[in-house]
């Protein structure tokens, strides 16, 4: 097992390392950090001096992937490719380009970020498995038939729309809830029942219908007559063999969004003002901060992999089939 | 006149006359033919196809600009103007230049605000203003103001009505030809719903589209039916304008990142060894950025190339629109990942099949193989993952555009009318129109894709075929 995991991680380094490299192309090759300052200072009558400034203050003034100037090691490593993207590897996340430090902005945000993504995840999962599970068993009914139909209009629906109609509805008209904000400690509770309640209604389309799939793919397999025709309970059929072996399909989606819970999520956190590192990442898109966009790709990809090696581990424990060569 | 291709106009007119040459083809070909024909049998997914057509017909409508001419021309020829027209433009122009000074609200007679008017005699009065253009040719609003609307409300019906029975009539007068029978039989079998295509249902939605449009005839020259933005522009014409924007990122996109995914794909399944690890790195490198991430970064660095390249656009628009193209690839690159894996392993498999293995040692080349064997046993993947993707891509405009990543501010598109009216809501009385209009023919749109998407899925899937 020790031996699996590690050779797992191992596969993940080129692949992370990849990702630097096209998030350093896409920043600094594509873009000379000339443009980045011009764009940053605003006006087209800019001195050179000026230029070089900001460039200086954040250490895109280096030579991009070899130093000439230097001696040694250092020749490599006083450039903007190892400085700016090797270093994330290290977990070094530097300042961002208004002079903060990354990396502890990070760990302050994920708090939040998770206060709401947990609560949505473990909800939506919970509630689509059952009601999904429930339209399988009533298929081939008028009920079955308007739950689909229902379905497909609320995946027709922009998530703007229901963020907006639930701020509108519940914030607004009903005041049951703040519109938008956050609390530490328990406080919180207030701030986060309406983009916990949102974010859910506005998955449960989409995940009724796939889940149903799912079950409906098992439901017609040999094995589930077999059990039926032994006598067994329709609801031991349904909890013990079906949704065991609709276990597999269900870990390959669930597992692998289990870490990026971290990040949050970009749009809900923005417009319920929920200082987690979605609207951390929106700020910095909106504020033109390449620093901190560079550090959230990578800190994504990392836990999008991360997401999956536990989904291949997690196999291993479900599906007896699967072995770890 | 002074026709203008944008770039965006250019790839949506290949997309289309790609999509012509085949239908040619498909039609003189029975197994292309059997799925869509299996297509045409569903009542709904033939519903879905009557609305995306008419989304579809605005589109093309709207991507037909030109430079109109200026009245006061010199003597060196005419005179253009700088701005582009198009041809949808010009046919709901009371719509374009009925424009009030802010907001009013759907079929109001005033302003949504009260501002100080001058009275007859000269005095001052806080009260709110009569609309320059929405409903003044009414003398007292408060009174009128109903029988008028309902008045031309039935007019709009009976004209749709009219409107429907011609339509019923060449629908009817085209498949009596086609099928050989009496122009009686042929209705009758219609409206029982007979015939093997579900007409009543195709009639029921077109019906409701020509009630809709002589409704919109009848009433948008007097009135603002979707009330008026914050600058007083018509909210149901900046709507229908944003068809285009979401039908093109729905499209391009798929168009743009289709070469990649198949070539790519298709090499990785068919050759394996080394070519297969590399494609797969690289697809998996890309895949394990985050959507909105990859898409964000790329946007930031769009906005500082355009930045540097500020000055070298003709107008306005043809920057707004290589910024739309440029969303298009963006969107695509991100999104060709998962349509690659499909085609790798679906490549793989055929690579070992009977007639692959038949051909190679006949010493067919790989490249014939590939063409024409291989690429003909996946088409009804791309098929199905081309609408598939439309509605998510449509809905995702909205969201980008939203955090500022992506199309142009200066563009109409439902997402900069969503992220305009969204601080609205706040004011009392809210101002709700714009949202609500931007939000259905979204919505309307997203359904029809969805709902079509499921039919042509159905169809084309061997996997479920097998099933039936």
């Amino acid at each position: 097992m020790i031996a699996y995991v590690t050779r797992r991680v191992l596969y993940a380094l080129p692949i992370l390392l990849g990702v630097n490299v096209i998030t350093f192309v896409l920043f600094f090759v594509i873009n000379s950090p000339d443009d980045m300052a011009r764009l940053h200072l605003g006006s087209k009558h800019i001195t050179h001096a000026a230029v070089e400034n900001w460039k200086a203050e954040r250490g895109y003034d280096k030579p991009l992937l070899w130093n000439t100037t230097q001696r040694g090691a250092a020749q490599l490593t006083d450039t903007i490719f190892y400085q700016n993207t090797v270093k994330l590897f290290l977990f070094q996340f530097g300042q961002s380009d208004s002079g903060r430090d990354i990396g502890f902005d990070i760990s302050q945000r994920m708090g939040p970020s998770l206060a709401v993504t947990l609560p949505v995840f473990l909800l939506s999962l919970l509630l689509t498995i059952t009601l999904a599970l429930g339209f399988a068993v009533l298929r081939g009914t008028y009920f079955d038939t308007w739950a689909v139909v229902l379905c497909v209009a609320m995946m027709s629906v922009s998530s703007l729309f229901y963020i907006i109609g639930g701020q509108f509805l519940f914030g607004k008209v009903l005041r049951l809830v703040p519109i938008s904000g956050f609390d530490g400690g328990m406080a919180a509770f207030k701030f986060i029942v309406l983009p916990v309640v949102v974010s859910v209604i506005a998955q449960l389309g989409y995940g009724i219908r796939w889940y149903r799939t799912l079950f409906l793919e098992e439901i017609n397999r040999d094995y589930v007559r077999t059990a039926r025709a032994k006598g067994l309970a329709e609801s031991t059929v349904l909890l013990a063999h079906v949704l065991r072996n609709a276990l597999v399909p269900i870990l390959t989606g669930v597992v692998v969004i289990l870490p990026t819970l971290f990040i949050g999520n970009l749009i809900v956190e923005s417009f319920f003002s929920i200082p987690g590192l979605g609207s951390y990442t929106i700020e910095a898109i909106q504020s033109q901060d390449f620093a901190i966009v560079r550090a959230m790709v990578f800190l994504g990809s990392l836990l999008y992999i991360l997401g999956l090696i536990l989904t291949d581990i997690s196999y291993t424990l479900v599906d007896p089939r699967v072995r770890l060569q | 006149m002074h026709p203008v291709l944008l770039k965006t106009d250019v790839l949506f007119f290949v997309l289309l006359a790609a999509l012509s040459v085949y239908v040619l083809y498909a039609r003189r070909h029975e197994h292309l033919c059997a799925p869509w024909r299996q297509v045409a049998r569903q009542p709904l997914g033939m519903a879905a196809a009557v609305i995306l057509c008419c989304y579809l017909l605005i589109a093309i409508l709207d991507s037909m600009h030109f430079r109109a001419a200026l009245p006061a021309a010199g003597e060196g020829g005419a005179v253009y103007s700088r701005d582009l027209t198009s041809v949808f433009d010009v046919l709901v122009s009371p719509l374009r230049t009925n424009v009030e000074r802010t907001y009013s609200a759907p079929f109001a007679a005033e302003a949504y605000a009260k501002e100080v008017v001058e009275l007859a005699d000269g005095s001052n009065e806080r009260a709110y203003p009569r609309l320059e253009h929405g409903g003044a040719h009414l003398r007292d609003p408060a009174s009128e103001r109903g029988a008028d609307i309902a008045a031309r409300l039935i007019g709009g019906i009976a004209l749709g009505s009219v409107l429907t029975l011609a339509l019923g009539v060449v629908m009817v007068t085209m498949c009596a030809r086609g099928a050989d029978r009496t122009w009686a039989a042929t209705a009758l079998r219609m409206l029982r719903g007979d015939a093997a295509v579900p007409w009543r249902p195709i009639f029921a939605t077109a019906g409701l589209l020509l009630l809709l449009l002589g409704c919109a005839i009848e009433l948008s020259p007097f009135y603002h039916v979707f009330g008026t933005d914050q600058v007083g522009n018509d909210v149901l014409y900046q709507a229908l304008k944003s068809i285009r924007t979401g039908l093109l990122i729905g499209t391009l996109t798929t168009l743009v990142m289709l070469p990649f995914a198949l070539t790519l794909g298709l090499a990785a399944g068919y050759f394996g060894g080394w070519v297969d690890d590399a494609i797969q790195y690289f697809y998996t490198t890309l895949s394990s950025i985050p959507g909105v991430l990859l898409v964000a970064a790329s946007a930031l660095m769009l906005e500082v190339y355009m930045s540097r390249h500020g000055d070298s656009y003709a107008s306005l628009a043809a920057r707004a629109d290589l910024r739309l193209l440029a969303l298009c690839m963006i969107l695509g690159v991100t999104n060709w990942t998962s349509l690659c894996r499909y085609l790798r392993g679906e490549a793989f498999k055929l690579r070992n099949v009977e007639f692959v293995e038949a051909a190679r040692a006949f010493g067919v080349s790989d490249g014939k193989i590939l063409r024409r064997h291989i690429l003909p046993n996946i088409m009804h993947i791309v098929m199905i993952s081309i609408v598939l993707d439309f509605s998510g891509l449509v809905l995702a405009e909205a969201v980008l555009t939203y955090v500022d990543i992506g199309v142009d501010p200066s563009m109409e598109s439902w997402g900069n009318m969503i992220n305009g009216a969204r601080l609205e809501l706040a004011r009392e009385p809210v101002v709700w129109w714009s949202l609500c209009a931007a939000f259905t023919l979204m919505f309307v749109l997203v359904l029809a894709a969805n709902v079509f998407a499921d039919a042509v899925r159905d169809a084309f899937d061997p996997r479920l075929r097998g099933a039936e």
